[in-house]
């Protein structure tokens, strides 16, 4: 509804992108070269969608991945003021402070972000909820509200910043550090790790991706398709913890990570507003329609692979995992599935701005419940 | 507890006749095995006292079970309106062949007992009156469908007793009618119960009892209602837009209530779309994450949980507290964690939620203690919740939420509803710059701005924030801010809702209570002045922060008996940390903590006992409940 009323400054977006796609795949931050100050569809400009300087480490994952999200919602066009940041507790969780400054955002209670996500959305469910979270905050402390928000699917972009330690306690081992991992005190991790995407996809989420905060274009890429989507948007984003866990020994450092990753496909995503012409191959390609008629296009890289099969998907987590690799790209896609909000069947005026005379039933109500109790 | 200024007296205390009529002073207990469907046939005799004109209350005993485990529903009839529990049984209904021994065992004399004939309880006693009925053959006559008898069975004690009690078998016709609603089956084959009972009562019992209930207009365009259902009805008035909540007993009636409500009501009738949403949560964490989460981005939001649920919502609340963000909580109290009598009620929770969280919180409670004020406050804290934008308690508790009282109709609320300090362009304006936790007002209530409004964004999270919610560990802006907190608190006593108070200007005895404890202090003060000439002022509790009242109330008194049903004295403790010190030693305490509801009796005579008056404890039966209660099962 929005794009549409919007079309001139589409266009003129959509001439900048054609532009920077034939310098570069996939540019995620755009700093104007030219005098001209470069805006994107909404007319902001992309320091518009920067907040406050970091307080991480030098090198963090976490800040590559927040220049991710900054990037992806500029060229999405997406308006600050309906952004809502969400998260925890833990160094992820401070990243909202560092992306969107103009947005509003909410650092809840360590691994319960989800439900207060879930509260916020009820009471309006135009917001557009970006939800930053750890592997603790997710895979420990909160996997009980992680459970309960992949089988609702409610629509947010979930962001686990995957580190596999407990940063800002000091590399304490996570859930998701996988077994012998080394800690830099010595200490070897003997727990399996707890699969954050193979759980998302068992529990029903309805779009499951895995990345690495240092690959630029493909994080890019599965950002903006997960915005998108209408519905649970589960990343998984590897993203070395430079203090705590990126030594030899470590499978979450930046060398391990770079070595085993095994991307499933190349991801290219179109969003609706944008008409450029994607030309892939036939039989590598998958298109996936999203529900706001953007299209995903997953080049696959095995040719067999099929993101919308949930069997496939559990697996091929499973025997990457098996050779020690990490698979990224999308995992899994359901793009039609209602998502929770849909299914309450609420009034289009988000439930928070309801005016009195609607939220309080008249005189003529009272008296019938009390006729029926006399 | 030694009271040194008063010399010991005498009472001479009422010794309980014998009289040959006892009219509309009654109460009748109904042992029944749970689930089988007696619920509804004590309903109706109930409802049948009530349209009669005669002041009524029914409290249900009952096990953390589906079926099998003893129950027992007390129906207390009393001309002069007292509806507290009592400790007197004066006709049992003895349905359970599991309980019927003890609790004909645990009668006191002269009471009637109806039973099942092949129980053969007759014998047991020779000191009370028996009226034997077979059930199970009256049964077998009207109803072919074996399995049906068993829940039409409980149906010809209300038959039985009408014809005992001499309540007219139309008003039975009423309110069965009332029951089973259009369910015409049902009604002919239970008025086929109801006229079984009545009949064999006529051809075969001989009234030997002293129990009547003769027509009075003492309920003349009052209503049922469990307290559960009024705070629902208040919810919705208050215009709750999202609820949130996780069952559990003794509260899931008041969500489950809110949400029959809201479906018939607040479903917009062009779209047929609901203008409210309910979550059913993972857990009572969720729940109130939930709640906070709606109340951040502008809803009235709300969630209803009990004692358990409380702790687990702990550090939300202080988020609640500390991010300034409005939410209502629902306490259903009940005793205890796990197991722990999840069935029986208490006033337990006062001290946990008065600073639920961690670091130094202080939080709004509401203490009802009728129906109507189940209704009243609960608008009442939807109101207070956005102009503090702080988590908000509604302290009821078992008594009051699940069993059937009386009330006058609920009014039509007169206050518009009150949305708080919220941020538009104008306000924008008037105040400058926005700053979160900026106390412009000098109230300490700042002015908050909603995600999606398009006014200006701040990042939300809990005490280390400046007044610009800007992060901040600094010494001073801490300081600072908790200090506002603790103004804003201030500000809010003169917004709680007032205190009941009644000044006796003879009397040197204070009486304090709050909740559903109100309803045995009625009744204790007029046996206090009745039978020993004890007179009362009365001062009832209804909010915390507490008003400067409470401090003149205690001033004027001599010795003031505070009565709550716990067991430390929570309420009282809670007193003293705001009183000045030279009145915390006038407090005496009141304590009544065995899982049922707080008699009159147990108020009188512990008030006399500490008053220095000689008291014999005249009734053996320790408790209001039956002694077996809740034994076995395991």
């Amino acid at each position: 509804m929005q794009t549409r009323m919007l079309r001139p400054r589409m266009r003129a977006w959509a001439e900048n992108r054609r532009r920077i796609i034939q310098r570069a795949n996939i540019v995620a931050t755009v700093t104007p070269s030219r005098p001209k100050k470069r805006i994107n569809r909404i007319g902001l400009e992309s320091k518009q969608y920067r907040a406050a300087k970091t307080t991480l480490c030098a090198g963090c994952g976490h800040n590559a991945i927040s220049e991710r999200i900054i990037g992806a919602c500029y060229e999405m066009g997406i308006n600050p003021d309906r952004v809502i940041k969400l998260s925890g507790i833990g160094c992820s969780s401070k990243s909202p402070a560092y992306f969107l400054g103009s947005a509003h955002g909410f650092n809840t209670v360590h691994g319960r972000m989800p439900s207060v996500g879930t509260g916020a959305l009820l009471a309006n469910k135009h917001l557009i909820a970006l939800g930053v979270s750890g592997d603790g905050d997710t895979g420990a402390i909160g996997i009980g509200q992680f459970v309960h928000l992949m089988r609702r699917n409610l629509p947010i972009v979930y962001i686990i910043e995957d580190n596999g330690c407990y940063g800002l306690t000091k590399g304490q081992f996570s859930p998701t550090a996988d077994v012998g991992t080394k800690a830099k005190t010595g200490v070897v991790n003997d727990l399996p790790p707890i699969d954050t995407c193979a759980l998302a996809v068992e529990l029903g989420a309805t779009f499951v991706a895995r990345s690495f905060s240092g690959d630029k274009k493909q994080l890019s890429s599965v950002l903006k398709a997960a915005l998108s989507h209408r519905g649970t948007a589960m990343l998984d984003v590897l993203s070395p913890c430079v203090t705590f866990n990126d030594h030899e020994g470590s499978t979450k450092s930046y060398a391990y990570a770079k070595d085993h990753d095994e991307p499933i496909e190349d991801i290219n995503f179109v969003p609706f507003f944008e008409d450029i012409e994607v030309e892939y191959e036939p039989g590598t390609t998958q298109e996936v329609v999203m529900h706001d008629g953007s299209k995903l296009y997953l080049k696959k890289l095995d040719s067999d692979y099929n993101a919308l099969d949930k069997i496939q998907a559990m697996r091929m987590l499973h025997e990457t995992k098996n050779r020690g690799e990490y698979a990224t790209g999308v995992i899994y896609v359901e793009p039609d599935r209602d998502d929770f909000l849909t299914l309450l069947n609420l009034v289009d005026e988000p439930l928070a701005k309801l005016p009195p005379d609607v939220i309080r039933p008249a005189r003529s109500t009272l008296d019938a419940i009390m006729d029926d109790l006399r | 507890m030694a009271v040194p200024d008063v010399a010991v007296k005498e009472i001479a205390r009422l010794t309980p006749s014998h009289p040959h009529r006892l009219v509309n002073d009654f109460s009748i207990r109904v042992a029944t095995v749970n689930g089988s469907g007696s619920q509804t046939a004590n309903l109706v005799l109930l409802r049948s006292i009530f349209q009669t004109g005669v002041p009524v209350s029914g409290k249900n005993l009952f096990p953390s079970n589906i079926a099998g485990l003893p129950t027992w529903f007390t129906i207390r009839a009393n001309k002069d309106g007292y509806i507290a529990a009592k400790k007197r049984v004066d006709l049992m209904v003895a349905m359970n062949p599991e309980t019927a021994r003890e609790d004909v065992l645990s009668l006191e004399p002269g009471a009637a007992v109806v039973y099942d004939e092949p129980l053969q309880l007759s014998s047991l006693r020779d000191d009370l009156i028996f009226y034997p009925v077979p059930f199970d053959k009256l049964v077998a006559d009207i109803c072919r469908d074996a399995k049906l008898r068993r829940l039409v069975r409980n149906m010809i004690y209300d038959g039985v007793l009408a014809k005992l009690l001499q309540i007219e078998m139309s008003q039975m016709e009423i309110a069965l009618k009332k029951q089973f609603g259009r369910k015409q089956k049902a009604v002919t084959l239970n008025m086929g119960a109801l006229e079984v009972g009545f009949r064999y009562a006529t051809d075969e019992l001989e009234k030997r009892d002293p129990l009547v209930v003769e027509p009075m207009d003492k309920t003349e365009g009052l209503i049922l209602i469990e307290g559960n259902t009024a705070a629902a009805i208040g919810a919705m008035m208050a215009g709750v837009t999202v609820v949130t909540w996780y069952p559990i007993t003794p509260s899931s009636s008041l969500c489950e209530s809110l949400i029959d409500y809201l479906k018939k009501y607040r479903i917009d009738e062009d779209t047929g779309k609901a203008t409210f949403a309910v979550v059913q949560a993972e857990d009572e964490i969720a729940a109130l994450g939930m709640a906070i989460g709606a109340g951040w981005t502008g809803a009235r939001s709300m969630t209803s949980t009990s004692g358990p649920g409380i702790s687990l919502m702990g550090e939300f609340t202080g988020l609640g507290y500390y991010a300034e963000i409005p939410a209502v909580i629902f306490d259903v109290q009940r005793v205890g964690p796990s197991t722990g009598l999840p069935t029986r009620t208490a006033q337990g929770d006062i001290l946990t939620t008065a600073f639920l969280s961690h670091g130094d919180t202080r939080h709004p409670m509401l203490f009802p203690s009728s129906v109507e004020e189940c209704y009243t406050m609960a608008m009442e804290a939807f109101d207070l919740a956005e102009r503090f934008q702080t988590p908000v308690f509604v302290m009821s508790d078992l008594d009051l939420g699940m069993n059937t009282w009386m009330s006058k109709t609920f009014e039509y609320p007169t206050k518009p509803i009150d949305r708080g300090k919220v941020v538009d362009s104008e306000t924008l304006e008037r105040i400058g710059k926005f700053g979160r936790y900026r106390d412009v007002d000098g109230d300490g209530i700042p002015y908050r701005t909603i995600p999606g409004d398009g006014m200006p964004a701040f990042f939300c999270r809990g005490s280390g924030h400046n007044e610009w919610a800007q992060y901040s560990e600094r010494p001073e802006d801490y300081q600072k801010n908790v200090d506002r907190l603790a103004r804003k608190f201030e500000t809010a006593r003169n917004w709680m809702p007032a205190p009941v108070v009644e000044i006796n200007r003879k009397a040197s005895v204070g009486i304090m209570a709050y909740g559903t404890t109100h309803w045995a202090i009625i009744e204790s003060r007029d046996q206090l002045s009745a039978e020993a000439d004890l007179q009362t002022s009365y001062y009832r509790v209804c909010a915390y922060p507490f008003r400067s009242a409470l401090a003149s109330f205690i001033e004027r008194h001599e010795r003031v008996y505070v009565v709550e049903q716990n067991r430390d004295a929570q309420m009282l403790s809670l007193m003293k940390l705001d009183l000045p010190v030279e009145l915390t030693g006038r407090l005496r305490s009141v304590l009544h903590y065995t899982g049922n509801p707080i008699d009159a009796r147990t108020v009188t005579e512990d008030i006399l006992i500490q008053e220095g008056y000689q008291v014999q404890k005249a009734n053996a039966d320790p408790d209001v409940a039956p002694k077996n209660a809740g034994v076995g099962g395991e």
